[in-house]
């Protein structure tokens, strides 16, 4: 059978998300749905699972920490241990006070950085990607669910039309 | 949907639908400059190869170029490194920690508040770069395996902390400023059409990342913003804290105080609140924000400069406190020859500017003006310039012993260079403001039903 896509758009986040709790209820997949903006509760609605980018951030501030760490073990106690102003650098442990902020800092750095690339990555985002938002109002001020269908479409479009869309499209 | 008090001001004036916050953000990017902005851009151009110029000579000729002598051997470079380090510390401020307050009001100012601070922090990082005397030798600064034998940085030296502070925090804001416009650059994208305006529509498309709004994506979003700003939120206060320790770990009386950290932060955030005052009611008349940038955003951000300036000035009177309570004579000296010596006018200035004007925001008038505000934040911005000139200055021009005392005085080159900066820096924020979506437009429609004033009208009947 052939698939089609349909299209509902709405005007107003309240709207569509009343829309998308009676979609789901009704059991029917909702492929995607495109937003301007962040719409609170549209992922709970979906039942998309809770991302994972803050533990993600927290193991790469690990990474960032030991690295530092290592670092600057490697080159001031180990490889090149120097006397400055009578403080010798024999022990990691006497000198740690002195080497918090380079620490912290890469910290910070790495957590950053690599959540940041791997939210990219994760989310296809990169320099001449092509951008796959059906209509290019849903960046505007439209909000849009799409729906991939075998066999009858007349079931969606009625409970769109019922929940309040305000333009439906079939492809 | 979100609730929000009554009695609370709007943050959006007017009748502002989505479509019109899309209008309102994306004009200035599709029109034609107007004649305010040609003029304001051919002066700091100017301003700007000037700059260059200078810096050239320094390069080519040396540091002796400036006006430095053998006891005043740090003086307007250093100035000018914490100024604008300084004023960079708003835009983090109001873009990390005042997300994680939730704070509304922000996001109609966050966008070019962090602009600000990365222009300004690119402008700062230039002062250590071209002090070096060899700034094509300036990756001797990082840890990185070399033919020299060992040779390692100091881990020790607040100096090497300054450039892991100074780099993560310039390129941590890049990014937290990147990931938010992502998806209002692909607003732009999507306004141009590929036939009428395609250069447009393919730089928009590219530096939009091929990003569509989907639920999945907004959600990952939301969770990088909030973690991105709970990161950034202790390089606020990091950086300027590091930058302090340059002076608080040395041993001339009149830097080696412990409460350099704290005192630098606030001090930090105040120049740079009213930097961005002095930007922003400029530019929401320029690219017509009015009904974005209110005055109720003015007022919240003049009770942060009242708050910060009150606790600056706690500071300096704590400094002269703690000199005298030392009982060691010569940090007394160092604070006595600061109010009453050859430098006592720079001591005014500072005084009057930091302490005593914004006091004035106590009155309910000159809070809620537009004119007073942006004549105060100058005021604090050429305060906080003298703060830091008084400490770098007036610290070395009596050193150890009295025959080798002297005073600085700039030359040329030394104004040059301070002054092509300023111009750099609107070089690029005058570009910034014709090519960028200049309000997080994204996140400003999620409060208009909240904050919006046609909205809480409604709610009222």
């Amino acid at each position: 059978m052939i698939r089609k896509t349909v299209y509902g758009i709405f005007d107003d986040e309240d709207v569509l998300l009343n829309s998308v709790k009676e979609i789901k209820s009704n059991n029917i997949d909702i492929k995607e749905v495109y937003t301007p903006f962040p719409v609170h509760g549209l992922d709970k609605a979906l039942g998309l699972k809770e991302t994972r980018m803050a533990i993600a951030a927290f193991v790469y501030g690990c990474l960032g920490i030991t690295f530092a760490g290592l670092m600057i073990y490697n080159i001031m106690i180990i490889d090149w241990p120097m006397n400055i102003g009578g403080k010798p650098n024999f022990t990691f442990y006497h000198n740690v006070p002195s080497f918090v902020p380079v620490m912290f800092e890469c910290t910070v750095l790495f957590a950053a950085h690599l959540m940041s690339i791997t939210y990219l990555i994760k989310c296809g985002l990169f320099p001449g990607a092509k951008s796959e938002n059906p209509d290019p109002r849903t960046t505007d001020d439209k909000f849009l669910i799409e729906f991939e269908i075998e066999g009858s479409t007349k079931e969606v479009k009625d409970l769109l039309s019922k929940t309040g869309a305000s333009e439906i499209n079939e492809k | 949907m979100q609730k929000e008090s009554e009695i609370r001001d709007p943050l959006i004036l007017g009748k502002k639908s989505y479509h019109d916050i899309t209008l309102d953000v994306s004009k200035p990017v599709e029109g034609k400059a107007n004649k305010y902005w040609w003029i304001l851009f051919s002066i700091s151009f100017i301003m700007f190869i000037w700059g260059v110029l200078s810096m050239a000579y320094t390069i080519g000729t040396g540091i002796g170029s400036w006006g430095l002598n053998k006891t005043v051997n740090w003086a307007w470079d250093i100035t000018n490194f914490v100024w604008w380090i300084g004023i960079g510390h708003a835009g983090t401020l109001i873009s990390a920690v005042l997300l994680l307050f939730r704070q509304k009001w922000r996001m109609s100012i966050n966008r070019s508040a962090e602009a600000m601070t990365i222009f300004g922090v690119a402008q700062a990082a230039l002062f250590p770069l071209i002090h070096m005397g060899r700034p094509w030798l300036a990756y001797w600064v990082f840890p990185i395996p070399n033919q020299f034998g060992s040779l390692w940085v100091n881990f020790n030296s607040p100096l090497l902390w300054d450039v892991f502070a100074i780099s993560t925090y310039f390129s941590v804001s890049v990014v937290f400023w990147y990931i938010g416009l992502i998806p209002d650059f692909a607003m732009l994208r999507d306004r141009f059409n590929e036939k009428t305006s395609p250069m447009k529509k393919k730089l928009y498309s590219f530096l939009s990342f091929g990003w569509s709004g989907k639920a999945k994506h907004w959600q990952r979003f939301e969770e990088v913003s909030l973690v991105l700003a709970g990161l950034a939120t202790p390089l606020v206060f990091s950086v300027h804290s590091i930058v302090s320790m340059d002076f608080a770990t040395s041993v001339i009386p009149g830097w080696h105080t412990t409460i350099f950290p704290p005192y630098f932060v606030l001090g930090a955030l105040f120049s740079g609140f009213a930097m961005v005052e002095t930007l922003l009611i400029i530019m929401r008349k320029v690219v017509n924000l009015e009904a974005y940038i209110t005055i109720k955003h003015i007022e919240y951000m003049n009770i942060i400069i009242l708050l910060t300036g009150s606790l600056v000035g706690t500071a300096y009177i704590t400094e002269l406190f703690m000199a005298w309570y030392s009982g060691v004579e010569f940090e007394q000296y160092a604070f006595l020859n600061r109010a009453t010596g050859p430098y006592w006018w720079s001591y005014a200035i500072m005084m009057g500017c930091n302490v005593l004007t914004p006091q004035l925001y106590w009155i309910n008038a000159i809070r809620k003006s537009f004119i007073a505000t942006f004549i105060l934040s100058i005021f604090v911005n050429i305060g906080m310039w003298f703060e830091r000139f008084v400490i770098i200055v007036t610290s070395l021009h009596r050193d150890f012993l009295p025959s080798s005392w002297s005073m600085f005085s700039p030359s040329i080159i030394d104004i040059g260079i301070y002054l092509g900066t300023i111009g750099f820096f609107f070089v690029l924020f005058l570009l910034y403001a014709r090519t960028f979506p200049v309000i997080a437009q994204a996140e400003l429609k999620t409060i208009v039903k909240s904050s919006g004033s046609e909205y809480k009208n409604k709610n009222n009947d």
